[in-house]
C-alpha cells in the first residue's frame, strides 16, 4: 500500500502571529517557519504504518515556497521515502490546492492519503474534504484511530458529542486530528539520512490548472484587545465580583 | 439572495447554534430555506418551522445523514444548488465535514468559520488561532459557508414556516457508519452553555478532574478542558475548548489549572467574563482574565464552591 502524505510549511506553533501595520496580512519575515502540527501527525501516522508492515511506500507533498523544501525534510527525516516539492510563490486557496494534489495523486495512485486536517495560519479546515470530492473518494477527518482493515479502514473520528467510528473503502483520504499520534523526534542519523531522500522538484504552473484565487482578502486586522483585569485574593471575594458582575445569583 | 441553511441538531433536538447561523443568513439577507437532514428528526424539522424569519423547512431522511455521512449530504445539497446562491452550516464536526465537500463540487472556495457578515459577498473570519481577523471578498457566484455561532446572536422562535419532505439520494456511499462513543449527559451544551468551568493540565489525573465536573454541576455549567488535559487523558475530546477543538463564548468562563496557551485562548477568549484560578501567578491566561485567582486549585475549587 502506498501513502501519500501532503504537508504545509506554516508560522511554527509556538510562534504568535503578528499583524502587518499596512492591514495587508501576516507579518512572516524573520519568523520560524515549521511542518504544520497536523501535517506532521499525518506523516508519522503514515511512517508508523510502514514500520508495522502494512504500508509499502510514503511518499510526502508539498506545495509553497523553495524552503518548503525544509519542510519536506523534516518529513523524510520521520521515515517517509521520498518528497515532491511543487513550487509555487502563491498562497493557493484550498480548492486550488485540492486540485493540484488531486493532479499529483493521477501521477502517483496512492491507495490513501493522510493529511492534517487544518493548517495553523488559514484554519480553514477544507482541503482533505474538497479533495475528496474531487477525488470521488470517501474521506474519515478528524481521526483518533486509524486501523487497516479488510477491504479498507476503521477510522475513528473526533466529533463534537464525542467519538465515530467509520469505515472507508479505499482509496480513501484521512484527515488527522490532534490525538491519532504523537510524532517522534527526528534523531540525527535520520536527520542526516532524510538529506539523501530523494526529493522531486516541478514548478505548480506545469500542471496547467486553473488555480486564480476566488477570495480576496481586503484588510487584515487585530482581534479586539482583552485585558487583564484584576486580582482577587480568595474565592469568597471572587464570587462576591462576580455576583456584582451580573453572572453569578 | 437565496438562502440553504443546513439545521444543526442531533436527530432529536434543533441545537440553538441553528438559530444563531440564521442570523447570520439574515445579516447576508434573503430567502431562507432550513434544511434538516437526518435519521427520525421530525421533531427537529417541526422545530425549525419556529425559526424566525424561515421561508420554508426541507426535510430529507436517510441513515447516511443521520450519521454526519459527508457524502450524504453531498449529493443531497448540491444539486439543490440549482436553487440557493449560499449554502450555510454551523462551523460544527459535521458542518466542517461536509461544506467543503460541497464547495469542491461547486467549483467554489469555501468560507469557513465566519464571525460577521460585511457584505453580500464579504466576511470576516479567524485566521491563525485567532491572533488575527481577515475580511475577505469572494468572487464564487455560489457561496458555502460555514458560521462561528457564538459570533451571533440567536434569532426568536416565533415563526411558523411549512416543513416539506424531500427524498434523499439512495446512495451507495463509499464512508460506513460502524459505531459511536456519544457523552451523554445532562450538563448544557459546551458551545451553548451560560458559563462553562474548565480544567487544565494541573488537574493531574482523570480522577482530581472530577473537581472540575463538581464546581460544573454546582454552577449548572457545561464542562470544559484545555488540550493538555485531553491529550493527558483527563477529560474526553470533546470537552476540548481551542483553536482546533469548540469555540465558547459564554458569560462567565472558569479555566482551572489551565496556562494559558495562544491555542487555548483563541476558543474561549471571546467569553464575557473569564476567571482564571491557577498557582502560577505569571501564567498567560491571567492577561485575558477579568478575575484571577492565584491559588492552588486543589484548595480554592473546594473554597469557591463553599462560597456559592
Amino acid at each position: 500500500m502506498k501513502i501519500l502524505v501532503p504537508v504545509k510549511r506554516v508560522i511554527d506553533y509556538n510562534v504568535k502571529a503578528r499583524v502587518k501595520p499596512d492591514h495587508s496580512g501576516v507579518d512572516l519575515n524573520n519568523v520560524k517557519m515549521s511542518i504544520n502540527p497536523f501535517c506532521e501527525i499525518a506523516v508519522e501516522e503514515a511512517v508508523r504504518l510502514k514500520e508495522a508492515g502494512k504500508a509499502t511506500e510514503v511518499v510526502v507533498v508539498s506545495i509553497g515556497v523553495q524552503q518548503t523544501q525544509e519542510t519536506l525534510r523534516t518529513a523524510l527525516a520521520i521515515g517517509a521515502d521520498r518528497a515532491i516539492l511543487l513550487q509555487s510563490d502563491d498562497d493557493l486557496e484550498p480548492l486550488a490546492v485540492a486540485k493540484v494534489l488531486k493532479a499529483v495523486i493521477a501521477e502517483e495512485n496512492p491507495d490513501m492519503v493522510i493529511m492534517g486536517k487544518q493548517a495553523i495560519d488559514g484554519d480553514n479546515n477544507a482541503t482533505g474534504q474538497m479533495l475528496a470530492a474531487l477525488l470521488d473518494w470517501p474521506q474519515a477527518t478528524f481521526a483518533s484511530k486509524l486501523e487497516l482493515v479488510d477491504g479498507g479502514a476503521h477510522v475513528t473520528r473526533e466529533v463534537d458529542g464525542g467519538l465515530q467510528t467509520v469505515k472507508v473503502s479505499l482509496p480513501a483520504i484521512v484527515t488527522t486530528d490532534l490525538r491519532l499520534n504523537e510524532p517522534r523526534y527526528a534523531s540525527l542519523p535520520n536527520i542526516m539520512k532524510a538529506r539523501s531522500k530523494p526529493m522531486a522538484t516541478k514548478a505548480v504552473g506545469e500542471y496547467g490548472l486553473d488555480l486564480a484565487p476566488r477570495l480576496s482578502v481586503k484588510s487584515v486586522t487585530e482581534p479586539p484587545k482583552r485585558t487583564a483585569g484584576e486580582i482577587v485574593e480568595s474565592a469568597s471575594e471572587l464570587v462576591e465580583k462576580l455576583k456584582t458582575a451580573g453572572v453569578l445569583s | 439572495m437565496s438562502i440553504l441553511l443546513v439545521a444543526d441538531h442531533d436527530n432529536s433536538e434543533l441545537k440553538d447554534t441553528t438559530l444563531k447561523a440564521m442570523a447570520a443568513a439574515q445579516a447576508l439577507g434573503g430567502d431562507v430555506d432550513v434544511l434538516v437532514a437526518g435519521e427520525g428528526a421530525s421533531a427537529v424539522a417541526e422545530a425549525a418551522g419556529n425559526i424566525n424569519g424561515v421561508r420554508k423547512v426541507l426535510h430529507a431522511e436517510s441513515s447516511a445523514l443521520g450519521h454526519g455521512i459527508a457524502e450524504a449530504f453531498e449529493a443531497l445539497i448540491t444539486p439543490m444548488m440549482d436553487g440557493y446562491e449560499a449554502v450555510m452550516f454551523v462551523a460544527n464536526t459535521t458542518g466542517k465535514n461536509a461544506a467543503p465537500r460541497i464547495a469542491a463540487k461547486l467549483d467554489v472556495t469555501p468560507i469557513s468559520d465566519i464571525i460577521a457578515v460585511e457584505g453580500q459577498k464579504t466576511f470576516k473570519r479567524p485566521i491563525y488561532a485567532g491572533n488575527a481577523i481577515e475580511t475577505i471578498e469572494t468572487s464564487d457566484s455560489k457561496l458555502v459557508i460555514t458560521v462561528r455561532p457564538t459570533a451571533f446572536e440567536a434569532v426568536a422562535t416565533d415563526g411558523s414556516a411549512s416543513v416539506e419532505t424531500i427524498d434523499a439520494p439512495g446512495g451507495d456511499y463509499k464512508t460506513e457508519f460502524v459505531s459511536e462513543a456519544i457523552e451523554d449527559s445532562d450538563r448544557p451544551e459546551l458551545t451553548a452553555a451560560k458559563v462553562v468551568v474548565s480544567g487544565g493540565r494541573a488537574l493531574g489525573s482523570e480522577e482530581n478532574f472530577q473537581i472540575i465536573e463538581n464546581l460544573a454541576d454546582k454552577l449548572g455549567a457545561a464542562v470544559g478542558a484545555s488540550r493538555a488535559a485531553v491529550d493527558a487523558g483527563y477529560a474526553p475530546n470533546d470537552y476540548q475548548v481551542g483553536q482546533t477543538g469548540k469555540v465558547v463564548a459564554p458569560e462567565l468562563y472558569i479555566a482551572i489549572g489551565i496556562s494559558g496557551a495562544i491555542q487555548h485562548l483563541a476558543g474561549m477568549k471571546d467569553s464575557k467574563i473569564i476567571v482564571a484560578i491557577n498557582k502560577d501567578g505569571e501564567a498567560p491566561i491571567f492577561q485575558v482574565a477579568d478575575y484571577g485567582l492565584v491559588a492552588d486549585l486543589f484548595k480554592a475549587v473546594p473554597e469557591l464552591e463553599a462560597a456559592l
